[in-house]
């Protein structure tokens, strides 16, 4: 027990510090990638701000004197990282509201859609490749490579117009754009997982394939388990191992389609608020963003692993008592 | 090949209930219901509540009003104000407020409530500091402007969006905006920003009672997602469409299509002070070598977007019928570009002592149909031997490129209607220094004492004969190339009546649409 919780305290330490290792990196590389943007920033957030129509010197400069972009370099990434160190985002340079207050509302869109096509992808993938290993070369099978190739060939954009066109413009069983409701995130939700679905197929597919051809499997139904019991005892645990990884790298797959999955369907997330944040270089909005993805991301690798160790017994064995 | 057993009772009962409930959650959740709710679509973004920022959405909307309003044929009309007057040095300025107007939290739109809103436009980049406004008071229960020196078109300014009044309830104490609470006939219901706004219909409005009742604004930056939109139905009033998608939308029977001329002209704006392009010749030159009519079916799919002059006819006031029109003619813009002293190489382009013809067209793709068009003026400028390259940047590279000086030629699309009047755009654009997004290295003495003139006349016969004067000089001198006569596209679905569409853009007239089927 108590060694479970020192593993557990040290996990946590672990974390905190890749987490600030990110905060500190994201914010530093965000700040340089935008200062070495062509352009003036004054000129792009008075545009961002007022509207291109409206956009002249006397607004940029507007601007300019506001926000102090007259400063230096140096002077203002101190002054972001010392705002981030009492955990304050500062405020975004268009809209003039708290980065935080705008970064939680569009990160909660962001994860209801993400967690609803990455689950619907796992789910999908897992029965489809269960299926395909089961059936094994059987006819019914063959369509399964070529339709993952497609999909995988095909970007998000296509994936989302398509869907859009097929069940929003031709059947009307959905919206094509929108938010608020639930019946909203179905469209999206499903292009984003036709996205993930491919990989998690072919990786369940190949792992249940090696699980059903181990010795450990054979000799279960030698000694006459029945399949289902068979696939439960001796295949979930080593099939949700190597899946559980992979499913864990999809998630970089998942935000690279959110970016244009959101901005397609109007979907207020913070994809759609980076790419808007960027054309209109609003550096604390893309500091902002770029650490909400960024900690995210250590904080789902770190559930991953977490998951890893509950789920695999080598890794959960003491270490005194494995080097004993 | 083996049959499946027959469902049991249980199974089947299971199955069916499924079904039911799916059917039903989507007819409850679905597009086609909310019969009465008005969906509309346009590009833009409520990037913020603040008016001097995304406010036309808000004056779109009919949430909030300003002082002055515009009427169907594009005059001044009254809005919040029902009448204004000026003093006889025409230096001060006096709006007098409808009676019983209130604003949506039910509080009474009082002249202290307008100043506070105009004194804060005043104080942000915008419109009205475009203006010679000296003070703003509340006096004898109208509001008051002073004005440092006589400006006609001063109630036309305080038609523009970022004059919108809002009531003081709108305010935080540090001044800004944390809520649109106006005085129109509908209300805010919901902001969920950056893309939806709901609105209700006011109870207090006292002007004639909407049929929409309740409105859903949907801000969809893909112009492939407002089409789609438009086509499924499932947006009532779908804004701005792309070119590629008008000749579908044209056939869907569902829809009403509208393609109107709106006071906005795409141009190349012209560093007239660079060496290659200070020689007027040079300039006439590239204004005969672009394919307007070409340009126009090819790309905006509308023949009469081919600009002939800078002002659209849409533009009755300052179209002016007679000016000989913008041409294309590549033999006389070769012989033209020869009498400048250019020669063909080779290769066909041009050089000048050893020197070629090479400059770059800055231009930006918030308007889909800019980087096509630029692509096209570049094929047609080197048929005439002038090497052009394209570089699509963000917007705010213009104005910026003007102030430094390192913009050569820029395809724009310049909006006459920031203010009723395009006086307001005039001013800057034409100003003795050039403007951020009109002429640059150019002047013209006759240009600024017509603008100076038509901005203190109110003689009708001398303003039209100081625009006639004015527009016969841009068309000789091309500091300005026109190119196209901006298209505003929409569409209706045909649940909906009266649907009417604002070439000036400041609303959606939303509170006189009918409900149809």
């Amino acid at each position: 027990m108590n060694m479970g919780w020192t593993l557990a305290a040290r996990q946590g330490a672990r974390l905190l510090g890749q987490s600030a290792l990110v905060a500190g990196a994201v914010g530093v590389l965000s700040f340089a990638m935008t200062r070495a943007l062509p352009g003036d920033a004054a000129y792009r957030i008075a545009a961002g701000r007022y509207g291109y129509d409206m956009v002249d010197t006397a607004a940029a400069d507007a601007v300019r004197s506001e926000l102090g972009l007259d400063r230096s370099a140096a002077e203002q990434l101190l002054a972001w990282l010392g705002d981030l160190a009492q955990l304050r985002l500062g405020q975004s340079m268009v809209s003039g509201d708290p980065v935080l207050e705008e970064i939680a509302h569009q990160l909660g869109h962001t994860l209801q859609l993400s967690v609803v096509a990455w689950l619907a992808a796992m789910v999908l993938g897992l029965l489809l490749g269960t299926w395909a290993a089961l059936r094994g070369t059987h006819w019914s099978t063959r369509w399964i490579d070529p339709a993952c190739t497609v999909l995988r060939a095909s970007p998000a954009f296509l994936l989302g117009v398509v869907l859009m066109l097929g069940l929003g413009v031709h059947l009307d069983w959905l919206p094509v754009a929108g938010h608020g409701e639930p019946v909203h995130l179905v469209l999206p939700g499903l292009a984003l997982a036709l996205t993930l679905l491919p990989g998690m197929t072919q990786v369940v597919r190949t792992r249940l394939q090696q699980v059903l051809r181990s010795d450990a499997f054979e000799f279960a139904q030698t000694k006459g388990l029945p399949l289902p019991a068979a696939l439960w005892r001796h295949a979930a645990a080593p099939l949700a191992l190597g899946t559980l990884a992979y499913a864990g790298m999809q998630l970089v797959l998942l935000v690279e389609g959110v970016v244009v999955i959101e901005s397609l369907v109007a979907w207020p997330g913070i994809g759609h608020a980076l790419v808007h944040a960027v054309i209109s270089r609003d550096v604390p909005m893309i500091q902002g963003t770029a650490l909400a993805m960024g900690l995210l991301f250590v904080l789902l690798n770190g559930v991953m692993d977490a998951a890893v160790q509950w789920l695999d017994p080598r890794l959960r064995e003491p270490a005194g008592r494995s080097a004993a | 090949m083996t049959l499946a057993p027959p469902p049991s009772a249980l199974r089947r009962a299971l199955l069916l209930s499924a079904a039911v409930s799916v059917s039903t959650a989507m007819a409850q959740t679905g597009p086609t219901t909310n019969a009465r709710v008005l969906k509309v679509a346009a590009p833009w973004e409520i990037g913020s509540l603040d008016p001097s920022k995304t406010g036309y959405i808000f004056t779109r909307l009919e949430v909030t009003e300003t002082l002055v309003d515009v009427d169907a044929s594009g005059q001044l009309a009254p809005g919040l104000a029902v009448r204004w007057a000026v003093s006889p040095d025409q230096k001060t300025w006096r709006f007098a407020l409808r009676p019983g107007a209130v604003f949506h939290d039910g509080s009474p739109v009082t002249p202290e409530a307008v100043v506070r809103s105009l004194q804060r436009a005043l104080a942000q980049p915008g419109i009205l500091k475009n203006t010679p406004v000296q003070r703003i008071a509340a006096v004898n229960g109208e509001v008051q402007i002073e004005l440092k020196q006589a400006f006609t078109a001063l109630p036309a300014f305080l038609a523009h969006n970022s004059t919108q009044v809002l009531a003081p309830a709108s305010f935080a104490a540090d001044n800004s905006v944390q809520a649109v609470v106006g005085s129109g006939p509908y209300k805010v219901v919901r902001v969920n920003a950056p893309q939806k706004l709901e609105t209700a219909a006011f109870e207090g409005w006292t002007g004639k009672r909407p049929a929409v009742q309740r409105v859903e604004y949907l801000a969809t930056g893909r112009g492939e997602t407002r089409g789609m939109l438009a086509e499924s139905g499932q947006a009532d009033l779908v804004f701005t469409h792309d070119a590629v998608a008008i000749e579908r939308l044209k056939r869907n029977p569902r829809l009403q299509f509208h393609t109107l001329p709106i006071p906005r002209t795409l141009y190349l704006k012209v560093n007239a002070a660079h060496p290659l392009l200070k020689d007027i010749k040079v300039r006439q030159a590239i204004s005969l070598a672009i394919d307007r009519p070409g340009i126009a079916q090819a790309i905006l799919r509308e023949p009469k977007a081919a600009a002939t002059q800078l002002f659209s006819p849409g533009m009755a006031e300052w179209h002016v019928p007679g000016l000989q029109p913008l041409v294309r003619d590549p033999g006389r813009a070769r012989q033209l570009l020869q009498e400048a002293g250019w020669v063909a190489g080779a290769d066909g382009l041009l050089r000048k002592d050893g020197r070629p013809f090479k400059l770059t067209l800055r231009t930006f793709s918030d308007r889909p149909e800019q980087p096509p068009m630029a692509t096209a003026i570049q094929a047609q400028l080197r048929e005439v031997g002038l090497d052009v390259a394209v570089a699509i940047m963000n917007a705010s590279d213009i104005p910026a490129g003007h102030q430094d000086g390192s913009l050569e030629l820029a395809l724009v699309a310049r909006n006459y209607a920031l203010v009723p009047d395009p006086i307001g755009s005039l001013l800057q654009d034409f100003s003795p220094q050039g403007g951020d997004w009109g002429a640059m290295g150019w002047q013209s003495a006759q240009v600024t004492s017509a603008l100076e003139s038509l901005s203190t006349t109110n003689d009708p016969a001398r303003r039209s004969r100081l625009r006639g004067a004015l527009s016969t000089v841009l068309q000789a001198e091309l500091p300005l190339i026109p190119v196209a006569w901006y298209q505003h596209t929409a569409t209706h679905s045909k649940r909906v009546g009266n649907v009417s569409i604002d070439p000036l853009e400041r609303s959606y007239r939303i509170s006189q649409i009918t409900w149809g089927l």
